[in-house]
């Protein structure tokens, strides 16, 4: 497979991307029961993952430990489900394996870690995975490798000081082997991010910092395919890829509510909620959310 | 040749070991040559304790061993939760160098005074904690450090020996030297006092051991439990607060094996220290040679009372 084509995608292409989408987005709803899940920012990566993990990054279930392999590190890491379920469609773990959700057989809970194949490394605590990666990108270009690591920032987890810190040290290093996409779903725990700490124009910010930057929609694969070839190509230096996404995309019912961030659904509500994902009438919810920030 | 310096043992080291980093948030004090001599594998993170950490770990779990040198305050404390969750739950082999600790911050003021930081360390699973009493124990303890595979973080301390160290530093192995009615349990820099402070003692007729523990974790229990069975009277001597440091190790240590001792706290009791040239400050702390056997004699009177 090409890694990071500049050519558009091709219609079997676009359709294989959307239809695994699907199956990752019936995957992050299944986990959304037995305790629950981040189900919203789950939805709003969702597109992302499949995409990175089908058009760019460089790994495979065979290649999960290469030395060569490119990263991907989770920083938000509450978003897991999506990736779980990317990992599960490509055969990085068995689809059953999301049965385990919660269990204690298991490790599969609401952040990641290191015990499922295919994840590099925990998170959970924001703010730490772009400096992971700077270690990571650090020692690549020191071995003089070509690997990439790609570094998935919530867009409420830009809060974070560290992330800033990084921003500076990364351009300050050169490492142009160092991609961070930011999910851009307007959205922090319980509020708008517009609301609390306003992030925009956001573009700005990390082109100030002296980032590659580019701006495209989250949930349109020919655009991510389009913006990372404008980003990759040639990059000098430390690059992002703000991705504008909805929270709960998929699910008219839950997108871009601040209430259906974290949500416990009954088994009967997740039905509902297949069925919405399918084009069939929107879900009727009762169940309230959960606090849990 | 052996290495002279903290710097030559590192460029030593870096030199059989294409593994190790150096990495620093701009701490160059004691390893202003590295920038030449290691070249791109000295790597200054800037003002940036909690980057730098996490870059650490990025190293790390591409196979580097990376030794973080920056002031123990700051790397400590501004950076714990990088430390407790990207080393600490990675449980990766970095090595923590904190410089500056305790009383050596000297006149800097509280910001700079890491003396909660053995309680910081010791909160996370599977962090060592090396306190070399002087350089001759830096040097001798750090290839074992960084070769340990697991985390570590180091009390930074080069000072001149002031005796002669009769066991080979060995984590997790005390040295114990003298023997007597009292032990003088200590680490790191106060070393040097507490064994000034033994040759007072024994000029007005009162033998101790001192026990230089040189690890808290791994630490030695058996010297510890050993001192708590044949002595009369165990005073722990550090550079550090009360809580969570050397006396709490004693205390956790001796409630677990139901053994009762009467031990003397010499530490820094809810309060930071005067800030003053070391000296100065050793004096008016009560941690010179002279007041730190005026302090055990006056716990042995009351012991043996």
């Amino acid at each position: 497979m090409t890694r990071g084509s500049p050519q558009p995608l091709t219609d079997a292409e676009r359709s294989a991307l959307t239809e695994q989408a699907l199956k990752v987005r019936e995957h992050v709803i299944r986990m959304s029961t037995g305790g629950g899940c981040f189900i919203g920012a789950s939805l709003s990566c969702t597109d992302l993952m499949v995409y990175l993990y089908n058009h760019l990054l460089d790994i495979t279930p065979e290649t999960v430990g290469d030395r060569q392999r490119d990263y991907l590190l989770l920083s938000k890491g509450h978003d897991v489900p999506a990736l779980y379920g990317t990992l599960a469609e490509l055969g990085f773990i068995e689809r059953e394996r999301l049965r385990n959700h919660l269990k204690a057989n298991d490790a599969i809970y609401w952040h990641p870690n290191r015990e499922i194949p295919g994840i590099e490394f925990h998170s959970g605590s924001l703010g730490h995975l772009l400096s992971v990666g700077i270690g990571i990108a650090t020692d690549i270009r020191l071995r003089g490798e070509r690997n990439r690591v790609f570094v998935v920032l919530g867009d409420g987890e830009l809060n974070e000081g560290t992330i800033w810190e990084g921003a500076l040290v990364a351009k300050a290093h050169g490492l142009s082997n160092l991609i961070a996409i930011v999910d851009r779903n307007q959205f922090q725990a319980n509020i708008e991010t517009e609301q609390l700490i306003p992030l925009e124009p956001l573009a700005d910010k990390f082109k100030a910092f002296g980032w590659n930057t580019v701006r495209v929609d989250g949930h349109n694969f020919d655009a991510l395919q389009g913006g990372f070839a404008q980003l990759l190509a040639d990059a000098v230096g430390p690059s992002v890829l703000i991705a504008d996404t909805v929270r709960g995309k998929g699910l008219p019912s839950i997108e871009a509510r601040a209430d259906r961030w974290f949500v416990n659904f009954t088994p009967q509500e997740v039905e509902a909620l297949l069925a919405e994902l399918h084009g069939e009438q929107a879900a009727q919810l009762t169940s309230k959310p959960l606090i849990v920030r | 040749m052996t290495s002279q310096t903290y710097q030559d043992l590192l460029v030593a080291l870096a030199k059989d070991d294409p593994d190790l980093v150096v990495m620093t948030a701009e701490n160059r004090a004691m390893i202003r040559g590295l920038p030449e001599l290691l070249g791109e594998r000295f790597i200054d993170m800037g003002i940036s304790e909690q980057t730098m950490i996490g870059t650490a770990a990025g190293l790390a779990l591409r196979g580097r061993k990376p030794i973080v040198h920056a002031l123990a305050c700051f790397l400590v404390m501004r950076a714990y939760e990088f430390i407790r969750t990207d080393i600490g739950i990675g449980q990766l082999p970095v090595t923590l160098v904190g410089y500056v600790p305790g009383f050596l911050s000297v006149a800097n003021g509280p910001t700079h005074q890491a003396i909660e930081d053995v309680a910081l360390m010791r909160g996370i699973p599977g962090m060592q904690i090396f306190c070399p009493a002087d350089r001759e124990e830096l040097l001798a303890g750090l290839p074992q450090v960084i070769n340990s595979g697991k985390p570590c973080y180091v009390r930074y301390h080069d000072g001149d020996p002031t005796y002669h160290h009769r066991v080979p530093c060995e984590l997790g192995r005390a040295e114990a030297i003298g023997e007597g009615d009292v032990a003088l349990l200590t680490y790191g820099a106060l070393t040097n006092e507490v064994y000034a402070a033994q040759t007072l003692l024994r000029s007005r007729g009162i033998e101790t051991q001192l026990i230089n523990l040189r690890t808290l974790a791994p630490v030695d229990k058996q010297a510890i439990i050993n001192a708590a069975r044949s002595k009369r009277l165990l005073v722990t001597i550090e550079d550090h607060f009360l809580v969570g440091g050397l006396y709490t190790i004693v205390a956790e240590l001796l409630l677990s094996q139901r053994l009762t001792a009467i031990v003397t706290p010499l530490a820094l009791e809810q309060r930071w220290f005067k800030p003053l040239l070391y000296q100065d400050l050793l004096k008016h702390e009560g941690f010179s040679a002279d007041a730190i056997a005026d302090r055990v004699e006056r716990a042995y009177r009351e012991a043996s009372a």
